[in-house]
């Protein structure tokens, strides 16, 4: 075992810091790469004329997902130095339709938006004013809501875990189902071209 | 390329908002080169990545400064604000986002896609467009705090280590979106 590099003390907080930047360029390079940085091309995943949130998103879900297992497997990584935000199933449910809901009404979600704003999108720079009057709106009402927020709490728990599955088996299913879901969303966006008379775009 | 895009300038509101000076990456290459940052995130640091944090941090910085009493006994805030031993936003997901603008902009501008604009279907305004852009912006926030994480700190970040509240909410997210999509499409299609 010798990673998380930074568990294992190879580095301090200041060094992680400038980990953190260029690990954001990265990040906010490979969106803009995609062509996140359009809220049309993100909102035209609900339309279904356009499914590359989904082939991006799963690929990259995919790729750190079998990377995580086999430097697991092999000793590289101790996964459980591996930070999971722990599972509180109503509030994540219940936050997830209601950011599901703002994807589409705002056309993006904050990562996103920020690479918008980057390449000069006044729609991503407003979306970022909502997002902060939003954060601020559920920090006032923290007191109202934190029963409900700590709520159906499940601790630390991983599908494996709660499947009572092994971790291969489920990350054997999950790409299985990730290919499947590419092939499908092709299919759904070259369906979606022929319906409107060849015009995509 | 963009001589002869900004010599064409006259034309700009005619030209349909299709034309894209260089065409965006094969969408596995992109996810691919995502997923290489989220695993190298884990890698290096133990945790995967994030945005909607980083705003928190922001918040609760600029309520406490204004007024410390009342973040004080605010658990939301007092979070954010960590033991006050240091800085709140010499934080690393501070310091992700800063990246972020900048591998953005540094994207865009390779890619020649560096323009002030605002990004709308043909039947809104920009004025509606900008409305409908601030809404869904503030019930992103409010949704990302409620399930701990947005479509960046949860859905990638989780689904990468199959957190259970992480796929829950993802399922969600589209679930949402999709049910939501009737309702805008005047503002996308």
């Amino acid at each position: 075992m010798s990673a998380p590099f930074y568990k294992f003390g190879l580095f301090g907080d200041n060094v992680s810091l400038i980990i953190a930047f260029v690990i954001g360029i990265g990040f906010g390079f490979f969106l803009e790469r995609a062509g996140f940085g359009t809220a049309r091309k993100l909102a035209a995943q609900f339309y279904l004329t356009d499914l590359t949130v989904f082939k991006v998103m799963f690929t990259a879900i995919v790729t750190a997902m079998v990377g995580l297992f086999y430097l697991s497997r092999i000793g590289f990584v101790d996964l459980s130095l591996v930070y999971l935000t722990p599972t509180y199933f109503l509030p994540q449910v219940v936050g997830g339709l209601i950011l599901g809901a703002g994807f589409v009404i705002g056309g993006y979600c904050p990562g996103t938006s920020a690479v918008a704003a980057a390449t000069g999108r006044i729609d991503g720079m407003v979306y970022l004013g909502g997002i902060i009057a939003g954060i601020f709106v559920f920090g006032e009402a923290f007191p109202l809501v934190s029963n409900f927020y700590t709520s159906t709490s499940m601790g630390r728990v991983t599908l494996p875990e709660f499947f009572h599955l092994s971790y291969g088996l489920v990350v054997f299913l999950l790409i299985l189902m990730a290919i499947g879901g590419f092939a499908g969303a092709t299919w759904v966006e070259k369906t979606m071209a022929a319906k409107k008379g060849g015009g995509k775009e | 390329m963009n001589a002869i895009i900004k010599s064409l300038g006259v034309n700009e509101a005619t030209v349909p908002p299709a034309r894209e000076p260089q065409p965006y990456w094969n969408p596995y290459l992109a996810g691919l080169g995502l997923g290489l940052v989220l695993l190298a995130a884990y890698v290096i640091m133990g945790r995967g990545l994030g945005a909607s944090g980083a705003f928190s941090t922001l918040i609760a910085f600029g309520a406490d400064a204004v007024a410390p009493a009342h973040t004080r006994v605010n658990e939301f805030y007092t979070e954010y604000l960590g033991d006050r031993t240091k800085n709140p936003l010499m934080d690393w997901l501070v310091f992700e986002m800063i990246g972020v603008f900048v591998g953005g902009f540094f994207s865009g501008t390779l890619a020649g896609r560096i323009k002030f604009t605002t990004e709308k279907g043909p039947h809104i305004s920009v004025r509606g467009r900008l409305l409908y852009a601030f809404l869904g912006g503030g019930l992103m926030g409010i949704g990302a705090k409620l399930a701990r994480g947005c479509t960046s700190g949860q859905a990638l970040t989780g689904g990468a280590v199959l957190n259970l509240g992480s796929w829950a909410f993802m399922m969600m997210v589209f679930g949402g979106g999709y049910a939501m999509a009737y309702f805008m499409r005047r503002q996308w299609q």
